[in-house]
């Protein structure tokens, strides 16, 4: 069955392991569907959020074949039922006198902010899971966006857990499961 | 120590206990290449004709000894002639070190002459690589490119070095050969339940691939076929680690397996397979792959678990550690009914064995292996010769069968028999055909000038006969471009490189030929004339089953 997993990838930052982590998925054949890079706790490791669709196989496999980069240092699947997974988008909508407050008012249910005000634009800025995302976009579209972008997942587990105390044994227990 | 790159670069190949390095001489390795002349009394160089071959040579080398080999080429064309040869490598999983040179550092990015990303283009095919643009980096990542190379599952790691990285200097302090990273061992749990699966099983089958060989596990392969009375097949890359006599042993397995070997996986109820990692070509239509089995996967590398075929019990971790606890915990079987059941299967191919007299593969190879002694290498290239070499062969040591198996290189065999030969001061057979020998032939000059003891029996049929054989069975004969009508005469081809040069038109001139060849232990060439029409039976179809299997030409319709 196709579905969305997000998986995060604690990496020692070194010269071309974005291009090693990308040249994998077209490599084993997967898409992916965003990817974001940033600092983390330890300095030297960077932290990659991959959110991609495939089946359980596809996961597995991706999971198994990163894991043997020499720069990952960790690897594990964000699931969402045990993790906080966010995304930003910066959404930049035309207005006019008439149409401002409809925004506005928009931007505020969904606790979005502007950040740039002008007589014909605005930019909102937004956070939150990729479908609350989805819905303010949709709702926006017919004011006009004029460019957007979103910067993809990026996701922690809940509680104590820390992706750098994952072992091999969370990637050989990765199975198949058929249900 | 002060040293330059270049002298760091030598000095660390000999840290590592590199005695042997192939390659060719460029304009960004000169200083390395200056080096190596300084250091002549303490490392070979061997020169190859070209970088394609050095790489070959490297992976032989590695093959033959299991050590890691090492191949330096220039930068730009230098280094994407080791593309091939570092994808071979890379598909069968060999310890190799490729040094690149690249052009000075600030001349990166500007399409400088002679220069290329070999980095870039090298990383889906290695299991590491680098590009050192810091001389203090340089010692530490030869180190930690061996360490790599031969950790766990083995395979190529490629450095580029820009020339004014050879030329700058640093601090050199010799630290000994890089110790392996520490191997997964499987777990106890999962010993149990291979354990059960064996008490349950009425007809085991070991299924035995490149990672026995590579891990050293030949002997615990044998122990647990013995005493769990299970036949053991094997992927191609997996037959030198069983002996062929064995009485266990049924061979290869897969499109062009031997029918018993093939035909006893399909009919087994349990499948222990080791180090292989169930190629499309090993286990054709996979819903159909020994469907009534369950299956045991032991490897090192957790990615193969699950990823071709789908398995009961997935063990990672060391090979023969594991093949030990088994052993030590299970019950020795008797399996009198599935024996009777293989041997059965035995007879079915048993009539159509060689005419002894005429020019055919198997008759060429009953005489090498009559020759060859246990010690001595078998090289192959690939194609119909290679397949007739696994079914046939005899081996009864690990790593005496050096071959393409993965990525299916035509060319790789002269090569790697140069690097098997000199890795193991062995004789090296090197099997090939007319084809495969035409696209690197120009080794026979590196075999000539070296001395390297490689005998080159051509199976020449004047045409591609793999291919040539599917277009008979699959695409009505038309046979285009596989006929190679050419004029070329093996014989003069190989006086001309120095090398002796021998035609065999029947059996016995092929024995008078090779026995010659191979008490004179120089370079040779023997064009064995065959039969365009050879086929390599049995054949299982491409996605097809044991229900496909053909085994003999006469069930083929070819009208």
């Amino acid at each position: 069955m196709q579905k969305q997993f997000v998986i995060a990838i604690r990496v020692s930052n070194r010269f071309g392991v974005l291009t090693r982590v990308s040249a994998m998925f077209s490599r084993r054949g997967f898409n992916i569907d965003s990817l974001t890079v940033s600092p983390t706790e330890t300095d030297g490791v960077s932290r990659i959020t991959v959110t991609m669709q495939g089946d359980d196989y596809a996961r597995n496999q991706m999971i198994k074949q990163l894991s043997k980069l020499n720069e990952v240092l960790e690897i594990c699947e964000m699931k969402s039922d045990s993790s906080v997974i966010r995304e930003m988008a910066l959404v930049k909508i035309k207005c006019d006198s008439a149409t401002r407050q409809d925004i506005i008012t928009t931007a505020n249910v969904f606790r979005a902010n502007i950040i740039d005000y002008g007589t014909d634009s605005m930019v909102i800025i937004v956070t939150g899971e990729s479908t609350k995302l989805d819905a303010f976009i949709k709702l926006m579209k017919p004011f006009e966006i004029l460019e957007m972008c979103r910067t993809g997942a990026v996701a922690l587990e809940r509680g104590e857990d820390c992706l750098r105390h994952k072992d091999m044994e969370y990637i050989n227990s990765l199975k198949i499961n058929r249900e | 120590m002060k040293l330059s790159g270049a002298q760091i670069i030598v000095e660390a190949l000999i840290d590592q206990g590199c005695d042997t390095v192939f390659g060719y001489p460029g304009g960004q390795v000169l200083n390395i290449y200056d080096e190596l002349y300084k250091n002549s009394d303490r490392i070979t160089h061997v020169l190859t004709a070209h970088e394609q071959g050095a790489s070959h040579a490297a992976d032989g080398y590695a093959r033959a000894t299991g050590k890691v080999g090492v191949v330096i080429a220039t930068s730009g064309p230098g280094a994407t002639n080791l593309v091939t040869g570092i994808a071979t490598a890379y598909l069968d999983s060999t310890p190799m070190v490729a040094i690149t040179g690249n052009v000075p550092v600030d001349l990166i990015g500007r399409d400088s002459f002679q220069e290329v990303d070999i980095m870039g283009i090298t990383i889906p095919i290695t299991k590491h690589n680098y590009i050192v643009k810091d001389i203090k980096d340089l010692g530490p990542t030869i180190r930690e490119a061996f360490e790599i190379a031969k950790s766990g599952r083995p395979g190529p790691v490629l450095i580029d070095v820009p020339k004014d990285v050879q030329t700058a200097s640093t601090e050199w302090t010799p630290q000994g050969p890089s110790a392996k990273r520490p191997m997964a061992h499987v777990r106890d749990c999962d010993v149990e339940t291979a354990v059960r699966l064996i008490d349950n099983a009425k007809r085991p089958y070991i299924y035995c691939g490149g990672g026995v060989v590579i891990a050293g596990a030949s002997e615990e392969l044998t122990a647990l076929s013995e005493k769990i009375d299970a036949p053991v097949g094997c992927s191609m890359m997996g037959l030198s680690a069983i002996p062929t006599e064995h009485k266990n042993a049924l061979g290869m397995q897969g499109m062009h397996g031997l029918f018993a070997s093939t035909r006893s996986l399909a009919a087994s109820d349990l499948v222990i397979a080791c180090g292989v990692r169930f190629s499309d070509r090993a286990t054709g239509n996979k819903s159909k792959f020994a469907k009534d089995a369950k299956v045991i996967h032991i490897d090192i590398e957790p990615g193969e678990i699950d990823k071709n075929i789908e398995v009961q019990l997935g063990m990672v971790g060391d090979i023969k550690d594991a093949l030990s606890r088994i052993i030590a915990a299970v019950e020795s079987k008797s399996h009198p009914e599935w024996r009777e059941q293989i041997d059965k299967y035995k007879q079915k191919t048993a009539s159509i064995d060689v005419t002894p007299d005429k020019m055919r593969p198997y008759a060429i190879i009953d005489v090498i292996n009559k020759y060859t002694t246990p010690e001595m290498l078998i090289a192959t290239d690939v194609g119909q010769h290679q397949m007739w070499a696994a079914q046939r062969c005899r081996f009864s040591r690990p790593r005496t069968f050096i071959t393409s198996g993965g990525l299916g290189t035509m060319g790789f065999g002269l090569g790697a028999a140069i690097g098997a030969s000199f890795g193991t001061g062995q004789k090296a057979v090197l099997i090939t055909g007319d084809g495969s020998f035409g696209m690197n032939l120009n080794e026979l000059a590196t075999a000539v000038s070296t001395g390297a003891p490689v005998i080159t029996v051509i199976m020449n049929n004047g045409v591609l006969g793999m291919v040539r054989q599917w277009q008979t069975l699959f695409y009505d004969k038309h046979y285009s471009n596989t006929v190679l009508d050419r004029k070329t005469d093996f014989v003069k081809l190989a006086q001309a490189f120095g090398a002796d040069g021998y035609r065999a038109a029947s059996v016995s001139e092929f024995e008078t030929a090779f026995k010659t060849a191979l008490e004179k232990g120089e370079p040779a060439v023997i064009d064995c004339l065959i039969d365009k029409d050879e086929f390599v039976l049995p054949m299982t179809p491409p996605g097809g089953s044991i229900d496909d299997i053909i085994v003999r030409k006469k069930e083929i319709s070819l009208d």
